[in-house]
């Protein structure tokens, strides 16, 4: 008898035009989604090379990245000339191509991952792929989705279909049942501290357990996002009920016979239970406790009640030189406790927390108190209709009277887009990087949860969440 | 495709792990523009006292006497994780390198570095280290050969040491070939596929909402 086939060798197997040989495969690609900023050269590419689109039905921009998020922003307000020029770019080669475009103003326009699974625009079994290395996102809908360079972006645009190398397998069970105050943000960071950023390279990673399956759709967006953190180019979690019900009816999803017919399709592609991983790692999601990052990379996380580490204690000599450096640019001293460091920003925003669920969960904390004196507090919504909801719930009028800024969405302050407010700042964050510089020069970034970044921002410290009544 | 057969230089030992690809080209610098190919964007945080400016940090070493004119970068695990731009292999191949060495990459990295002449090389780290150790103890004067089509690595002292690159990237880096016009050439077999492929899987090829006019 046949032996079983994971999720992903389902549907990369309905993918494969041709095998190349050598464990390299020829894939149709179902979805390219474009931004302003690796999309236009993208486009560019193509125009100088004189090919025209191979399917523009299929292919998806919005203007996201350098876009400026500051309330009442124009158009193509960016923080660097270039910035406008790609904006107008990007706009300019998806009218003129005829691709479906979000463009700024439009309520449909957001954060990319945030906005393409919210739209139905990524789907199950579907492969979907952007110029931008969070595209695993949205694996959280049980779509095949990864990060490519712009040379790539090029490729699909001119042949909808990208030449890959065939990853390896792997599941990550997440047993058991969460502690309270414990969200997705914690579950991923947890993981990373416990596999390291270079814990998925060449892996295609399946998230699975009683934890996944009790999470919301938005949840496993979470953690799929940070698969990429680990170094795993595909995260995803098979498509459930769960996934089912969160698409139906949004607005690019399937209607009527064709809606039953993919449903039909999306049911056989979860792994078959004698399906063989490459590697298994197992989880135990009674005992992870909210997670706050150190360091300058997601692996260098700790528990709320855990400490700084000490380098001194580190035999590999690549790994103590890593912390030493780290903890250099993070100025903070080995040995101290995670707990009470004094932060100067707190920021909500990103294609890993800024939907309407971490919104809810913030505002709860928040509601009827104020951000600590002299703590600087900004909100950006995930995407301008994840904003509107928020607005219709009055959740910015919570986030408003606790003294945070309520901004446009887009990704401008959580990669560095030449706004330089976060400059030499300790930032407590829901992003997704707190590489070096990553959100400003000299910027000290701390990844943790929507619940946590709301309870620092309170306290003006490093905060436990679990300390502070919710509203 | 720019092609690469194999080459002969000198390397910088630059062991730090996990080096991301916002130290190799930070955001800012990609919205500099790319005039040069981002060759002044490449380590722009760590390589200038002030980046506006571009005050050269002295103690930064591809400031330095003889590795500024490597051709070959060694460095320790999982070498341009982070963000997929692809900015990080061209400012890496516009400042002179044409190889990286590393036992582990960021995977879009890995692949973004083929397209764009920069040949990464995953040797154990334990083999990273000694080249590393030789290059240093020679002051930069020790050179090494990257050989695409044996694939092999030649240390200082002679030794080799063998990789494995991904086969189709190979031979296209090897001939230089354009890979659009090569998968191109597959235009049959890819129309063929795709009208199975729609038959089975309509909602995959037409996302818009019914009843929204094309």
């Amino acid at each position: 008898m046949a032996k079983g086939r994971t999720f992903f060798e389902k549907v990369w197997d309905d993918h494969v035009i041709a095998d190349l040989g050598e464990n390299t495969f020829l894939l149709q690609i179902d979805r390219l989604f474009l931004h302003e900023m690796s999309g236009s050269v993208a486009m560019r590419q193509l125009e100088a090379s004189g090919r025209r689109p191979a399917s523009p039905s299929q292919v998806f921009t919005v203007i996201d990245h350098v876009i400026d998020s500051a309330p009442g922003r124009g158009p193509s307000d960016s923080h660097l000339p270039a910035g406008t020029e790609m904006i107008k770019a990007a706009r300019r080669g998806s009218h003129e191509y005829g691709f479906t475009f979000f463009d700024v103003g439009d309520r449909r326009q957001g954060i990319v991952h945030v906005v393409s699974p919210e739209l139905a625009i990524a789907l199950p079994g579907l492969t979907l792929v952007c110029g931008d290395s969070h595209t695993c996102t949205v694996g959280g809908v049980g779509a095949l989705a990864w990060g490519i360079g712009s040379t790539e972006g090029e490729h699909v645009l001119a042949t909808q279909t990208l030449a890959q190398v065939k990853p390896k397998t792997m599941r990550i069970n997440f047993n058991g049942k969460l502690p309270p105050n414990v969200y997705a943000k914690d579950m991923i960071l947890h993981l990373i501290g416990e596999i390291g950023a270079n814990g998925g390279i060449g892996y295609a990673v399946e998230f699975a357990g009683e934890a996944i399956r009790d999470l919301p759709v938005e949840g496993r967006l979470t953690i799929c996002n940070m698969a990429i953190e680990f170094s795993a180019k595909y995260g995803f979690v098979p498509p459930d009920d769960v996934t089912i019900d969160f698409l139906k009816d949004r607005e690019f999803a399937p209607k009527g016979a064709a809606w039953d017919e993919a449903e039909a399709y999306w049911r056989t592609l979860p792994s078959d239970l004698d399906a063989v991983f490459d590697r298994e790692v197992d989880i135990d999601c009674s005992r992870i406790r909210p997670q706050v990052t150190w360091g300058t990379s997601p692996q260098q996380v700790v528990s709320i009640d855990g400490r700084i580490p000490d380098p001194s204690g580190i035999e590999d000599p690549g790994t103590r030189k890593l912390v030493e450096s780290a903890l250099q640019y993070v100025q903070l001293t080995p040995g101290s406790p995670i707990k009470g460091v004094r932060i100067d920003t707190a920021y909500i925003g990103s294609c890993t927390n800024a939907r309407l669920s971490d919104l809810r969960i913030a505002a709860a904390i928040l509601k009827g108190r104020k951000v600590a004196t002299g703590i600087e507090a900004i909100c950006v919504p995930g995407s301008t209709s994840v904003r509107a909801q928020a607005e219709a719930e009055g959740l910015d009028t919570i986030f408003r009277e606790a003294g945070f800024e309520w901004h446009e969405s887009g990704c401008a302050m959580c990669g560095h887009m030449g706004n330089d407010r976060l400059l030499d700042r300790r930032v407590i964050s829901t992003t997704n990087r707190n590489f070096e510089g990553r959100q400003g020069p000299r910027t000290r970034t701390h990844l943790a949860s929507p619940a946590t970044v709301a309870a620092s921002a309170l306290m003006g410290v490093i905060a436990d969440v679990s300390t502070i009544e919710k509203g | 495709m720019e092609s690469f057969t194999s080459i002969t230089g000198t390397a910088v030992p630059f062991m730090r792990i996990n080096i991301d690809t916002d130290q190799i080209t930070p955001g800012p610098e990609i919205l500099r523009g790319r005039a040069d190919g981002y060759r002044s964007s490449l380590f722009a945080r760590w390589r200038y006292l002030d980046m506006d400016k571009r005050t050269p940090d002295p103690d930064f070493i591809l400031n330095r006497e003889p590795w500024k004119h490597a051709a070959i970068l060694l460095a320790d695990r999982n070498f341009g994780c982070g963000s997929s731009r692809e900015s990080a292999p061209q400012a890496l191949r516009a400042f002179g390198f044409r190889s990286v060495i590393a036992p582990s990459f960021g995977g879009i990295f890995f692949s973004n570095s083929f397209r764009n002449g920069l040949l990464p090389v995953e040797l154990p780290i334990e083999d990273v280290r000694h080249l590393a150790d030789q290059v240093e103890a020679s002051g930069g004067k020790a050179r090494l050969t990257v050989d695409l089509e044996a694939q092999k690595v030649t240390g200082p002292d002679r030794e080799t040491y063998v990789f494995r690159a991904p086969s189709v990237l190979r031979e296209m880096l090897l001939a230089g070939v354009d890979e659009i016009d090569l998968t191109l050439s597959r235009a049959a077999e890819i129309a063929a596929f795709r009208n199975q492929d729609q038959a089975e899987r309509p909602w995959a090829y037409r996302p818009r909402r019914a009843g929204q006019a094309h």
